[in-house]
Parts: C-alpha cells; sequence; structure tokens
C-alpha cells in the first residue's frame, strides 16, 4: 500500500522543495535542502524497486479519478530502475555540489541554480513514472526547460549559444513528440499508455497510427542525442557547470531512452516494431554512433568534450541493444543504462575536481594534474577502465551482454563494431591518462582564483568521497550483478510477455 | 481529389503553418527570428489538437439542456498545458538571447559561431 | 589449514605486503624486509597448497557469479601449480636481488615500485588458480593494467611510448581477438569451465575449431608469439629486475600458461588434433622461433637481445602446446619452468652488468668477463641452459619437445620442417647468446676500456646464484616440476 504513495511522493517532494529554496534564497539551506530531498527521494525509489522488482506493478491514481481517463502513475520494474538511477545519481550529485558549485556559481544565482536542479530531476522523475503519455510530454519540457537554464549557468559564455542550440532542437523533439501523441490520441481516443498499447493495434486509420510512431520516434531520438541527431550534445555537456554535466550526462539521455523503450516495447508492441524499418535504422545507426562518436572523441582537446563524445558512442551501444528487438538485446541496454550512468557520472565528477583545482579542464591546462591529485586519478582510471570494458568493471558486464545479443541474432558486422569500438576507447582513455599522468607539470594557469586560494592546494572531501562512492561501484556492480542484471531482466520480461505487460 | 483537399482544409493550412516556423528557424541566422520561427511551430500544433477536437455540429462542451453533441474538451484542455510550456520556452529563449547579447555583443548566429571559432 | 584458505591467502598476502610497503616510503629498508618477508612468506603458502595438492586436497572457491553459469572461481590444479611455484620462488629471488640493482643504479619512486610489483605478483597468483577462463581472463588484464605503470616507469618519453605499444598490443590483442575467442567458446557451448578434454568437442562445428583456437593464439598477446611479439622488447625500457620477473617469467609465462590451459582443458588436444587446426596454425610459433633468433642477432642493446630470445623461447611453448600430443605437451610444460630459470639469470646478469660497468652495449663487453668472472658465469650458465645442453635443466624440456615433433601427426613436411626448426633454433641460439660471454671471457679490451670493474652488490651476486645453481640441479632431479607437468599432461 505504501509503495503506492511513495511513487506520488518521489514527484511531489522536490515539487514542493523547489518553490521553498526560491523563497529563502540561502545558499547553504539550498545546498541542505536539495541533499535531503534527493536523498529521501534516493531511499523511496529503492523502497519503490524492491516492491516491483518481483514483476508486480504499483497503480497511482492521481486526484482518484481512475484511468484511462485520470493520469495514472504506473510503475513496474523497468521505470522503477530508471527511477533509481535518477535518485541515486540525483543523490551523489547533490553531495558532491555544494563546492564545486559555490566556487562555479555567482553566490546570488546559487538558490535558483538549486531550484533548477530540484526541477531538472523532478521532470526526469515525472518522466520515468507516469503513466500518461501527455503527462510525459509535459515532464519532458519541465526538465528540459530547467536543464536549458542550468546549462547556461556554465562560466564560458559558449555555455550561453550551447544552451540556445539546445532550447531550439529540444523543443523541436518535445514538439515533434507532442504532434505523435497527438495523432495517437486521434487514432485511439486515449492517452494512457496501458490503454495506448491495447487500442492502437484496433485503430483503423493505420497511417495515422504509422505517422504517430515515426513522429514520437524522431521526437524522442532528438532528445536522447541518438547518431545522428545528437548535435546538441557535445557543447551543452562541456560548458555547462561541473555538477549539471555530472548530472545530465548521467541521467537525461537515459531518461530519453527509457521513453523510447516504452514507446516501442510497451505502448507499440514488438509485433509493431518488428514490421517497421525501425530495427534495422536503430542497428545501424548504433554502429555508425560507436565509430563516430569514438573517433571524435579521440579528436578533442578537452576533457569534457571528449567524455561528451564517449556519451555519443555509449548511446549508440544502447540504441544497437534495442535494436536487436530480442530479450537479451534489450536486457544489454538497459544494463548498458545504468552502468553509462555510473562510470559517466564518476568521470565528469573528476572533470569537476579538475576544473575546480585548474579551473578548466582542457588538456593543455591539465598536464600532469594526476600526479597531484593521485587520489581523484586513480578513481578516474577505474571509471575509465569500465568505459574500455575491461572484466571486472561495469563496463565489461554490459558489453558482454550486447555481444552475446549480437551473437545470437548473428549481427557479425555488429559484434566487429562493439570490439572496434572497445579499442578506440582504450585510445582516447589512454590519451587522458598520458595527458593527465605523463606530461610535465606546466606552471598552473589560474584564472579567477585569487592567490593563494586554498582551493589550488586541495580537494574538497566531499567531492573525492562522491567520486570514489561512484568509482568502487563501478567495481563492485561489474562483479556483483545482482542489482542491474536480475532487475533488467525481470523488466524486460515483463515487456516481452505474451499480454504486453498488461497488468 | 478537391473534396478531400478541401475537406481537409484546415490540416493543410496548420501543416503550412509548421512548415513556415520550420523554414523560418532553420534558414534565419537571426536568433529572434528563430524564436519566432519556433514558437509559430508550436501554435501549429495547438491548432493542429484544437482542430482534432471539433466534432462537426458539436457545441461547447458545457453541459445543458437540449444538446446532445459536443465538442471534445480534452485536447483543449492538454493545449492549455502546451501553451504554457510554449510561453515558458519563448520566455526562456528570450532571456537567453539578452544573455547572448550582453555576452557577445550580437544576436546574429553566423557572427556568433565566428567568434567562437577564434577562441 | 585447508587449501582454499591457503589459495585466498596466497592471492591476498601480495597485496597486503603492496599496502603495507606504500605506507613505507620514509623507511627504505623496513620497506625491503617487509617485501622479502611477504616473498619469503608467499613461497612458504604456495609450497603448502602444493602439498595439499599432493595429498590430493582439491577444493573450488566461488568469489562472485556476475552471469549466469559464468563465476569468479579459483581452484588447483597441476598446470597451476607449477606456475605458482615458479612464479612464487622467483619472486623471492628478485625482491632479494632487486635492493640491490634498485640502489646501485638510484632508481626513483622505489616504494611505488615494489608495490606494483607486488600487486603484479598478486594477479599472476589468481591467474594460477584460475578456475574457469573467464576468471582467467579477468586476472590477465589486471595483470595487464598493473604491470603498466612498472614498465612507465622512469616517466620520460621512451617510456611513454614503449607504455603505449605495451598497452596498445597487449589491451588490444586480448579485447580485440581473446576477449571474442572467449565469447564464442561461450556462445556455441555454453560453459567457460576448464574440464579434462576439454569443452567444445562436438559444440563447435569442425571448420569454427581453427579460427577460434588462432584467436586464443594471437589474443593472449602475452605469449608474444608473431605478429603480437612488438610490446615485449618495448617492455624492456623497465628497470632490471622487472624485466626479469615480469618480462621472462610473470607475465610472458601467465600468457604461453593461458594458451597451454585453453589446449587442455577448452578445446582438448584431441578436438585439436582431430580438427586438423594445428597442421597450419603450428607455422605461426615455428616461424616466431625462426625470426625472433634472427632479429635476436641484429640487436646490440643486451636486454633487446634477451627480449627476443625470449620470444623466440615462448613460441617453443605454443609449439609444444599445439603438437596436441602427450610428449610435446610435456615438454611445452616443462619449458615454463625451465626457460624461467635459466632467463631469470641471464637477466640478472644483464642488470649487474648495467649497474656496474653502465653498459647496455653488447659490442662493449668485449674482454669484460674476465673483470667480472662471477656475473659472466652465471651468463654462462643460464646461455647453456636455455640452448638446452646437459648438465643443465633447459635439456628436458628440449628433449620432450623434440620427442614431440617426432609424434606429431600431421603431415610428414611439417613434421621435418618442425624438427629442423627445433634443430637451427638451437644453433641460431648458440650464435647470438653464447657468444656474448665466450666474447666477455676470450676478447680483447678495447682501448680506453680499462675500468676498475668490480662484481656487483651482493644481494644481486646472492639473487643472481640462486637461479643459476637452480638450472644446473633441474638438470639431475627436475622434481617437482616433471611430475607436475606430468600429471598436468597425464589424461592423453
Amino acid at each position: 500500500m505504501i509503495e503506492q504513495q511513495l511513487s506520488i511522493l518521489l514527484v511531489v517532494l522536490p515539487l514542493l522543495a523547489a518553490p521553498i529554496i526560491a523563497v529563502i534564497n540561502r545558499s547553504s539551506i539550498a545546498w541542505a535542502m536539495t541533499l535531503s530531498v534527493t536523498v529521501c527521494c534516493l531511499i523511496m525509489s529503492v523502497w519503490m524497486l524492491s516492491g516491483v522488482v518481483d514483476g508486480s506493478v504499483i497503480h497511482y491514481e492521481l486526484g482518484g479519478w481512475a484511468p484511462p481517463w485520470g493520469i495514472e502513475y504506473r510503475i513496474d520494474t523497468l521505470n522503477g530502475l530508471v527511477a533509481l538511477i535518477v535518485c541515486g545519481i540525483a543523490a551523489a550529485t547533490a553531495l558532491y555540489a555544494k563546492r564545486s558549485v559555490e566556487q562555479e556559481i555567482p553566490k546570488h544565482q546559487i538558490p535558483m541554480f538549486y531550484c533548477a536542479f530540484l526541477l531538472c530531476f523532478l521532470g526526469l522523475l515525472g518522466i520515468c513514472l507516469t503513466g500518461d503519455i501527455f503527462n510525459l510530454f509535459v515532464f519532458l519540457e519541465v526538465s528540459s526547460l530547467s536543464s536549458y537554464a542550468l546549462i547556461a549557468m556554465g562560466r564560458n559564455r559558449k555555455a550561453l549559444t550551447a544552451s540556445f542550440h539546445y532550447l531550439v532542437l529540444g523543443t523541436l523533439g518535445a514538439t515533434f513528440f507532442l504532434i505523435g501523441v497527438g495523432l495517437a490520441y486521434g487514432a485511439t481516443g486515449t492517452l494512457n499508455m496501458a490503454d495506448l498499447s491495447v487500442r492502437l493495434p484496433q485503430a483503423v486509420d493505420t497511417h495515422l497510427v504509422n505517422t504517430a510512431f515515426a513522429l514520437i520516434v524522431v521526437g524522442v531520438a532528438l532528445k536522447a542525442a541518438i547518431y545522428p541527431l545528437h548535435l546538441w550534445l557535445p557543447n551543452a555537456y562541456s560548458f555547462a557547470p561541473s555538477v549539471v554535466s555530472i548530472f545530465l550526462s548521467a541521467t537525461a539521455t537515459k531518461v530519453a531512452i527509457y521513453v523510447l523503450i516504452r514507446c516501442l516495447f510497451h505502448v507499440y508492441s514488438v509485433e509493431y516494431v518488428t514490421n517497421t524499418l525501425l530495427p534495422q535504422l536503430l542497428i545501424v545507426m548504433g554502429g555508425v554512433a560507436v565509430l563516430y562518436g569514438s573517433m571524435r572523441a579521440i579528436g578533442q582537446t578537452g576533457m569534457r568534450k571528449m567524455l561528451a563524445y564517449s556519451s555519443v558512442a555509449q548511446i549508440g551501444y544502447m540504441i544497437m541493444g534495442i535494436g536487436f528487438l530480442t530479450e537479451a538485446g534489450l536486457t544489454a541496454s538497459l544494463i548498458h543504462l545504468f552502468n553509462h550512468a555510473l562510470m559517466k557520472a564518476a568521470l565528469f565528477m573528476a572533470a569537476g575536481l579538475f576544473i575546480y583545482r585548474a579551473n578548466t579542464a582542457t588538456f593543455e591546462n591539465i598536464k600532469g594534474l594526476g600526479r597531484e591529485m593521485p587520489w581523484t586519478f586513480a578513481a578516474m582510471v577505474i571509471a575509465a577502465l569500465s568505459l574500455i570494458g575491461v572484466p571486472g568493471t561495469v563496463g565489461f558486464v554490459s558489453k558482454w551482454q550486447l555481444l552475446q545479443a549480437a551473437l545470437e541474432e548473428n549481427h557479425w558486422p555488429m559484434v566487429v563494431i562493439i570490439l572496434v569500438g572497445s579499442l578506440l576507447a582504450i585510445i582516447y582513455v589512454w590519451k587522458l591518462i598520458e595527458v593527465l599522468y605523463f606530461q610535465p607539470r606546466e606552471k598552473m594557469r589560474v584564472t579567477g582564483v585569487a592567490s593563494g586560494s586554498e582551493n589550488i592546494g586541495r580537494s574538497p572531501i566531499s567531492m573525492a568521497v562522491t567520486l570514489w562512492i561512484l568509482a568502487l561501484s563501478c567495481i563492485y556492480f561489474g562483479i556483483n550483478t545482482e542489482l542491474s542484471m536480475d532487475t533488467a531482466k525481470s523488466a524486460v520480461e515483463i515487456l516481452f510477455a505474451a499480454d504486453g505487460g498488461q497488468r | 481529389m478537391i473534396e478531400y483537399i478541401l475537406g481537409h482544409i484546415n490540416y493543410w493550412i496548420i501543416i503550412v503553418l509548421m512548415m513556415i516556423g520550420l523554414y523560418t528557424m532553420m534558414s534565419r541566422p537571426n536568433l529572434i527570428k528563430k524564436m519566432v520561427g519556433l514558437s509559430v511551430f508550436q501554435t501549429g500544433v495547438i491548432l493542429l489538437y484544437i482542430s482534432m477536437a471539433k466534432v462537426t455540429g458539436g457545441t461547447a462542451p458545457i453541459v445543458a439542456e437540449g444538446f446532445t453533441t459536443y465538442s471534445n474538451p480534452l485536447p483543449q484542455v492538454l493545449m492549455l498545458t502546451a501553451i504554457v510550456v510554449g510561453v515558458a520556452t519563448t520566455a526562456l529563449g528570450f532571456a537567453l538571447i539578452v544573455r547572448i547579447k550582453e555576452a557577445y555583443g550580437t544576436i546574429e548566429e553566423d557572427e556568433l559561431e565566428m567568434m567562437d571559432n577564434e577562441e | 589449514m585447508s587449501t582454499s584458505t591457503l589459495m585466498i591467502i596466497a592471492m591476498l598476502l601480495p597485496l597486503f605486503g603492496a599496502l603495507v610497503i606504500s605506507r613505507l616510503n620514509k623507511a627504505p629498508n623496513i620497506r625491503e624486509v617487509i617485501t622479502i618477508i611477504t616473498s619469503a612468506s608467499l613461497l612458504g603458502i604456495v609450497i603448502a597448497i602444493f602439498n595439499q595438492l599432493s595429498q590430493g586436497n582439491v577444493e573450488r572457491i566461488v568469489l562472485a557469479e556476475p552471469f549466469n553459469g559464468i563465476a569468479i572461481a579459483f581452484s588447483i590444479e597441476s598446470l597451476g601449480m607449477m606456475f605458482a611455484l615458479v612464479a612464487s620462488s622467483l619472486w623471492l629471488v628478485t625482491s632479494i636481488y632487486a635492493i640491490g640493482y634498485m640502489r646501485a643504479h638510484h632508481e626513483k619512486h622505489q616504494t611505488r615500485f615494489y608495490a606494483l610489483f607486488a600487486i603484479a605478483i598478486a594477479a599472476v597468483m589468481a591467474i594460477c588458480f584460475a578456475d574457469n577462463l573467464f576468471t582467467l581472463f579477468l586476472f590477465y588484464e589486471v595483470l595487464t593494467l598493473s604491470t603498466y605503470p612498472l614498465v612507465t616507469h622512469s616517466g620520460d618519453e621512451k617510456a611513454k611510448k614503449s607504455g603505449r605499444i605495451y598497452l596498445g598490443v597487449l589491451m588490444g590483442s586480448s579485447i580485440g581477438l581473446f576477449l571474442l575467442g572467449v565469447l564464442l567458446v561461450w556462445h556455441f557451448t555454453g560453459s567457460l569451465e576448464f574440464t579434462d578434454g576439454g569443452i567444445v568437442d562436438g559444440k563447435i562445428p569442425a571448420y569454427w575449431i581453427a579460427p577460434v583456437y588462432a584467436l586464443f593464439i594471437l589474443g593472449i598477446g602475452k605469449a608474444a608469439v608473431m605478429p603480437m611479439h612488438k610490446w615485449l622488447p618495448a617492455a624492456m625500457v623497465a628497470p632490471t629486475p622487472v624485466s626479469a620477473l615480469l618480462h621472462a617469467v610473470a607475465v610472458v609465462k601467465a600468457g604461453v600458461f593461458a594458451i597451454l590451459k585453453v589446449t587442455l582443458l577448452i578445446f582438448g588436444p584431441d578436438t585439436i588434433v582431430e580438427s586438423g587446426a594445428n597442421h597450419w596454425l603450428i607455422w605461426l610459433p615455428m616461424l616466431t622461433i625462426l625470426l625472433a633468433s634472427l632479429v635476436a642477432m641484429t640487436k646490440d642493446n643486451l636486454k633487446e637481445r634477451l627480449a627476443y630470445s625470449t620470444i623466440s623461447q615462448l613460441s617453443y611453448i605454443v609449439l609444444g602446446a599445439m603438437l596436441a600430443n602427450s610428449m610435446g605437451l610435456l615438454g611445452g610444460t616443462l619449458h615454463i619452468a625451465m626457460h624461467a630459470f635459466g632467463k631469470i639469470s641471464l637477466f640478472f646478469a644483464a642488470g649487474a652488468i648495467l649497474v656496474t660497468l653502465h653498459k647496455t652495449k653488447i659490442s662493449e663487453l668485449s674482454g669484460m668477463g674476465r673483470k667480472m668472472p662471477f656475473t659472466f658465469t652465471v651468463f654462462l650458465i643460464g646461455t647453456l641452459s636455455i640452448i638446452g645442453l646437459p648438465p643443465f635443466g633447459g635439456m628436458w624440456s628440449k628433449w620432450y619437445l623434440a620427442l614431440g615433433t617426432i609424434d606429431f601427426t600431421g603431415p610428414d613436411f611439417t613434421r621435418w620442417a618442425l624438427l629442423g626448426t627445433l634443430m637451427l633454433s638451437s644453433l641460431l641460439n648458440i650464435a647470438y647468446l653464447a657468444v656474448i660471454p665466450v666474447k666477455a671471457f676470450f676478447g680483447k679490451i678495447e682501448l680506453g676500456q680499462e675500468i676498475k670493474a668490480k662484481e656487483a652488490p651482493l644481494p644481486c651476486l646472492v639473487g643472481m646464484a640462486i637461479p643459476a645453481i637452480i638450472c644446473l640441479i633441474l638438470f639431475f632431479y627436475p622434481e617437482p616440476f616433471y611430475s607436475l607437468a606430468r600429471a598436468a599432461t597425464l589424461s592423453l
């Protein structure tokens, strides 16, 4: 019973906290509230997931209106897992944020920063939990609008143009999604996703259904930065404040991919998708994304931009898994969703620490910094090894699953591409490691920090500890895969079940 | 044929509207014009929903004696939300443009790109 | 103590040692005492495990199970036991030697060096005890990563470049080929367990066996079968004790050990013979033996010449595995131990020469043997053992390898080519290795070279003497290695 209330509390809690933070307008209170809210949400999401991992489904009817008329929150294993990822990363980011935000954001903007952060968090959670497709659109816009604002707070003025581009493209994607939803509504007369999945196959006007499908997919693909619709991502992630790039890189695209999975496998059915061009398209785009993203990552001269392009490549792996349209493929995608969130967050946190010390993360300015910050460097190496997919880390688990799935379908070109992707990852990861460890330390070019400032001397404990928690979990979940693997498997089973998840 | 076009005249207009918006967004380097295009595009979608909800011969969806056919109220309610979202997006976009003007001194995209590449 | 407890201690002890060592930067004496105590107790524990094994107490530990049916598990069998004995005993010897070397050579970052060394040994122990292919693969990668900082120890441009080659070749081959091989085995058989007689028989289509086996031979880059050999000469920029223990014993032997395990326990020699995979794949190690010997002759840098000699000798073991008959496998397995003791003597001698004479070029060593008779005697013993002459241990492995080639079931031409290769290679060995001590003892000292040479520091001499003496002992009494190798290949 109590799990039902949890589903709505998860959204309501940050929704209440955000305006309170804005009204109180004190930076230390803002941080404390953000941390406590995200930690509470994390605990609740763990609780909720434990309630649905066995395959049961939680329903919550908003305002007591029965679905399909009212809005329904519907939590099964799939969105339970994604909600856990979002909450976990948000809590880690909040723990990490204090000192980094103090340094990067002007003091008077800090409360508003946390307010926007909570709104973004709330939007992403809402996308995960809602069972109503229009409600999903609204949450999509809530999270997007706040993330545009967050990105624009970056110190480099390029953050502004990056944010504007993201705004234009993001709105375009969301609007496409909205048209698709409208057409689906026109064909079926319902907005509830469970109800849609029943009525779509019965719809008379197949043209309408097909058009809706295409528009929804394109809209979501823009949000998920699927190649070739990834153009907004590299700049947005590399010029945003460190805390924002940590949070968005680990959650925003993941949630968009969740929406894609939800729409393909639940709203529409596997049988429907099989008969379209989409699976082949997804596989090819995934493969191209892996190669293109990795190649571009090798060519970058800044740590964050390199990580951003690596994200494009990693999204490619997830898309490929979805494109296989098999249980094994989708399981691999979901596990990678979870694992990639861990490692990318850890890597961006390390970048954040370098920025904290050197004020920038371009290769030229972080030369030899690894020797001065051995702990940060070591944690970064662990996360970077995950990115390559070294056995014993999370990256290996997902790649192994994906390779399995590709072999099952005899997709030999994809097997080769996955392995080549790993090899390319070695190159860019090692480029980073060499810069940090082997290049001689040059005189630190510090701008904007008073001389003798203690920032230069040491890294804040809270930031380093959070980084290490994530780095160690990269290893822990690489060896003990119970949580990620079992949850993903159970989620996939529900999606592939004969009744298409009607419960 | 002519009947098909005339019968769906509202949809044709909406499509033309949306294409105008999309084209403006893509072809104009001026950021404000881009926002205008985006708004027009969004308005097209709002009209799409509204015209879908119209039932021939239906009245405003208020329960009253003597009326049995009503227009579908749900899309209209949805569009209220969408309008709010659209206004927020436009406001945020303009706020960003103001900041860009302050930081770069221009709002022409080609000039912005040139300045970004110089760095 | 039970076998499983002992095994866990054997893997954790070096790690613990590394932890303690890394804290003792300020107290070099205590640090080195700790290193020696750790390595000595590791040897003791490995011997205790050996006793357990000979009493038949075999246990299996499952650490975790990341995937259904694929566990991180450890157990002990003869082949792994032999490798563990070789690695742990030579770690002790190397530790003694390293004390003299690192101090006399004024290396920097000595603490980091000792700590990483211990971590690498822990990875080697885990490889020895690996119970399935997945565990083996996991620690194979850990070993690559933990030795990378040792290769780039000096941190200069040359070390960085070598580090790139080292990592590029080893990680590239293991992820691009080895992993693919593991994956294919899992895909076809649904198991990665080491099983007597192999697991693939009848499960992998016959035409797939040769390609998959080739993936392993080339993918296990640590075995340095050409063209995957480039990393080994590159790794010679590391300090000599690293080259000695890791790049003549632990790392490279981990590679051939993996190949032997795969041949014996994944494919099964019978399957390989039936499929005929080895008829043409055996040319790879054969060519490597010859080509590496030829390249070695052109190298004037002493350590590089030794590296190419290692490449050639490693292919003997791979060749033994590919012969896939009892004699060949016995010879190959035995060669792991015999070559280890011989080659480490050579490296120690080379290190001693570097420390005292500061010379790395072979051409400069003429006549130096009269100044450093002890060092060059050790070098000579190592050379003779590697060539395979009595009365040194190296003879036995070569002997069984030769017997194995006679039993080879492939085409006659290949069999003669194999025998010819073994003969020719021994001659080449004499030409590029034996020439060094001979010139050192009997050559003329060049003008301007009359330096007051003395022998290396005492710890170095002690460290050098032990493996050289063992080389001699192994000829008369090749136990326990012979019985272990015998037991490993007995199933045939």
